[in-house]
C-alpha cells in the first residue's frame, strides 16, 4: 500500500487500516528527545561542576597572595666555596 | 553545591515510572481506533505534552510579572528553566502531531490554524533564548526577557484558542462545540483513562524536569559569581 493513498483510504475504508509504524515512530521519537534533555541537564550540570572546583581552587590561590603578597621563595643559603689559593 | 534533596530523587523514580505506565496504557490498554488505527495512540502523549507546554509558557508570562516587580535574580533563573522545559515538551507536541497528521490528512504539515500558531509559539521561545544569549549584563538580560516573556506569553493562548476561534481541521478534544472544528472524536472509558493518566503523568514529569533544571540555574549561577570573583 503507498503511502499517499493512505489518506485517501481512511477516507473510503472498510477496514482499519495499519498505521502502527506511524505510532511506534511517534513514541521512539517522543523518548528520545526526553532523553537527550535528561542527558544535556546531566552534562551541563558536570561541566558547572568541574569548573566551580577549578575556580575554586583559583580563589584559594589568589587569597593566599594576597595574605602574604611579599612572600617570596626563600634564598638558598649558598655553600661556603673552597676558595682556591688560600690555606 | 548541595546534594539533590530526597524528595527529588523519589520524584525522578516516579517521573519514570508514570512515563512508563502512561506508554503501557496508550499503547497496550486504550481499544485501537476504528478509522485512524495504531497511529492515534500517539495523541495521548501528544495532549499530554501540549497540556504542560503551555500552562509552562503561560505560567513564564506570570514569572515575567513577578521578576519585574521584585526584581529579584531568583525569578528570572526559575523562568528560564519553566521557557526551557516548556519549549522541549512542545517540540515532542508538534513532532507528534507532524507524525499523527501524515496518515489522517495525508500530509506531515499544513498551515493550519492550530499548526500556525503553534509553530509561532514554538519559535517565539526559541528566539526568547537568543535574545539572553546576547546580553551579557544580568539585571539586563532578566528584564529583558522578562518583558519578551510576557508579551510571548500571548502566544500560548491564542495557539490554544486557535481551533476554538477559526475554522480549523485540527480536531477539538476538551470541550468540543464548535460545530466547525472538524475531526472531533468521541473517546471511550479505557481511552479516557489513558489520556487522564498521560495528563497526569506529563504533569508529574514536567514538575521534576522543572525542579531539576532550577538546579542547575543555581550551579549556574554560582559559578558565573566565582569567575567575577576571580577576574576582579
Amino acid at each position: 500500500m503507498r503511502e499517499d493513498t493512505m489518506g485517501a483510504i481512511m477516507f473510503f475504508q472498510e477496514a482499519t487500516p495499519d498505521t502502527s509504524g506511524y505510532m511506534i515512530a511517534g513514541y521512539v521519537i517522543t523518548f528520545v528527545v526526553l532523553g537527550l534533555y535528561v542527558v544535556s541537564m546531566i552534562l551541563r550540570n558536570r561541566n558547572y561542576q568541574q569548573d566551580m572546583s577549578m575556580l575554586e581552587e583559583m580563589e584559594k590561590e589568589s587569597a593566599k597572595v594576597q595574605v602574604n603578597p611579599v612572600s617570596k621563595p626563600a634564598k638558598k643559603k649558598a655553600k661556603p666555596s673552597p676558595k682556591k689559593g688560600r690555606k | 553545591m548541595k546534594s539533590k534533596p530526597l524528595a527529588l530523587k523519589i520524584l525522578d523514580a516516579v517521573a519514570v515510572i508514570l512515563l512508563l505506565v502512561a506508554a503501557y496504557l496508550a499503547i497496550f490498554v486504550a481499544p485501537t481506533e476504528r478509522v485512524m488505527g495504531d497511529v492515534q495512540r500517539v495523541f495521548y502523549f501528544h495532549v499530554g505534552t501540549a497540556w504542560v507546554a503551555l500552562i509552562g509558557f503561560v505560567f513564564t508570562a506570570c514569572l515575567s510579572v513577578i521578576y519585574l516587580v521584585t526584581r529579584n535574580l531568583k525569578w528570572d533563573r526559575i523562568q528560564v528553566a519553566a521557557v526551557e522545559v516548556s519549549v522541549v515538551f512542545f517540540l515532542i507536541t508538534i513532532i507528534l502531531g507532524s507524525i499523527w497528521a501524515r496518515p489522517a490528512w495525508n500530509t506531515w504539515w499544513t498551515w493550519d490554524p492550530r499548526l500556525t500558531t503553534a509553530a509561532i509559539t514554538e519559535l517565539i521561545y526559541i528566539a526568547y533564548f537568543m535574545l539572553r544569549q546576547g546580553i551579557d549584563d544580568p539585571d539586563r538580560r532578566a528584564r529583558f526577557g522578562a518583558v519578551y516573556a510576557l508579551i510571548g506569553g500571548l502566544s500560548a493562548p491564542i495557539t490554544f484558542f486557535a481551533i476554538r476561534l477559526f475554522r480549523t481541521i485540527h480536531p477539538v478534544v476538551i470541550a468540543g462545540t464548535n460545530a466547525e472544528a472538524e475531526g472531533t472524536f468521541s473517546m471511550t472509558a479505557d481511552m479516557r483513562s489513558a489520556f487522564f493518566f498521560a495528563l497526569f503523568a506529563f504533569t508529574v514529569i514536567f514538575i521534576d524536569l522543572f525542579w531539576n533544571r532550577i538546579r542547575l540555574g543555581e550551579t549556574q549561577d554560582i559559578v558565573e559569581q566565582l569567575k567575577l570573583k576571580v577576574t576582579m
